[in-house]
């Protein structure tokens, strides 16, 4: 017997009243696809371009109690109906990285300065954490961002200007950018 | 590479695989308007106990064992003690038959804690929170099922 959409829907909003949700997610409708956006309550902490395995890894990273809880995820998901419509530069949100080991943060945090529309290198993010000869390992932790769009790691390209990875898809990254305005 | 060993299920995974049961369950049991209330409390209490659970074995008998005990509450808050006994069955029963059927004449509380104790291997912080107690509680409430159950054996 299929549980009512209404009664469904009251569950969710419960659980998460009563605090007993360790991350809330949904689902969202994007030019690049269909996205998992999911949050703490200390802040937005996945974005996924494959929702399914997402799941197990939000469960090993912050609580097996992961629910979907549509309400919990607008303002991010606001924010980034703005960024695909081109209304929106930079994103305004409080990030939960805490499973997110030293260096990766380190290279995350300068990742985030990098500007809208602009577009730095794998070996100049390296320096700038510091470690000039990690460029190699600037790329492992860009392929593990957690939070890609909001930390952008599409704007990280290769020595020569080649777009060389993206854990999304190089046609995702190619389409952020040229939605940003970037020349390539 | 193999799988890590610990294997509990995002939350959201185990309730879409088990709601529409436990809704069906719920309805036959109670009717359709009391079996919404009861739904909610079965699956908030499963997810107050969620965080305590060491594996993910059973879950579908422990939820319907949830939701059994979510009937028998409510039904204690409105019927007289006396009618009580024929309300604790639901209709579809976990599977661990020779458990169940020695345990049959247990009250309620003492037969869920004692079937989930040792027919399903469930830790004490879970049990209690889906009988909607406390850790001690499901203890005490195993262990009085345990000599109950002995104390017919010998007599």
């Amino acid at each position: 017997m299929t549980v009512p959409t209404d009664l469904d829907r009251r569950f969710r909003d419960a659980a998460e009243r009563e605090g007993l949700v360790d991350v809330a997610y949904d689902l969202a409708d994007s030019p690049v696809g269909e996205l998992l956006v999911a949050v703490t309550e200390r802040g937005l902490c996945r974005i996924a371009y494959r929702p399914d395995d997402a799941l197990d890894e939000l469960a090993e990273d912050f609580g097996a109690r992961v629910l979907r809880v549509p309400g919990r995820t607008d303002p991010v998901r606001r924010e980034l109906d703005e960024y695909f419509e081109g209304r929106r530069r930079e994103f305004d949100l409080e990030l939960d990285l805490s499973p997110v080991a030293s260096f990766q943060r380190l290279a995350l945090g300068e990742l985030a300065r990098v500007p809208y529309g602009k577009v730095t290198t794998y070996g100049d993010l390296a320096k700038k954490v510091g470690r000039p000869h990690a460029a190699r390992a600037i790329g492992g932790a860009m392929n593990r961002n957690p939070i890609p769009i909001v930390l952008p790691c599409h704007r990280v390209v290769g020595a020569n200007g080649k777009l060389v990875g993206y854990a999304g898809g190089l046609e995702r990254k190619e389409l952020l950018l040229r939605l940003e305005g970037a020349r390539l | 590479m193999m799988e890590a060993a610990v294997t509990i299920p995002p939350f959201e995974r185990f309730y879409a695989e088990h709601r529409d049961e436990v809704y069906g369950v719920l309805v036959r049991r109670v009717g359709r308007q009391r079996a919404e209330d009861a739904f909610q409390e079965t699956f908030l209490r499963a997810l107050r106990a969620y965080p305590a659970l060491r594996h993910g074995d059973h879950l579908r008998a422990w939820v319907l064992t949830i939701a059994r005990n979510v009937v028998i509450d409510a039904a204690r808050r409105e019927r007289p003690a006396a009618e009580l006994e024929e309300q604790a069955e639901l209709p579809r029963r976990p599977a661990y038959a020779q458990l169940e059927h020695l345990t049959d004449r247990l009250p309620p509380t003492e037969r869920a804690a004692v079937v989930l104790r040792y027919a399903y291997d469930m830790p004490y912080a879970a049990i209690g929170a889906a009988l909607g107690s406390s850790e001690d509680a499901a203890r005490q409430a195993a262990s009085a099922g345990v000599r109950r159950l002995r104390g017919k054996e010998l007599s």
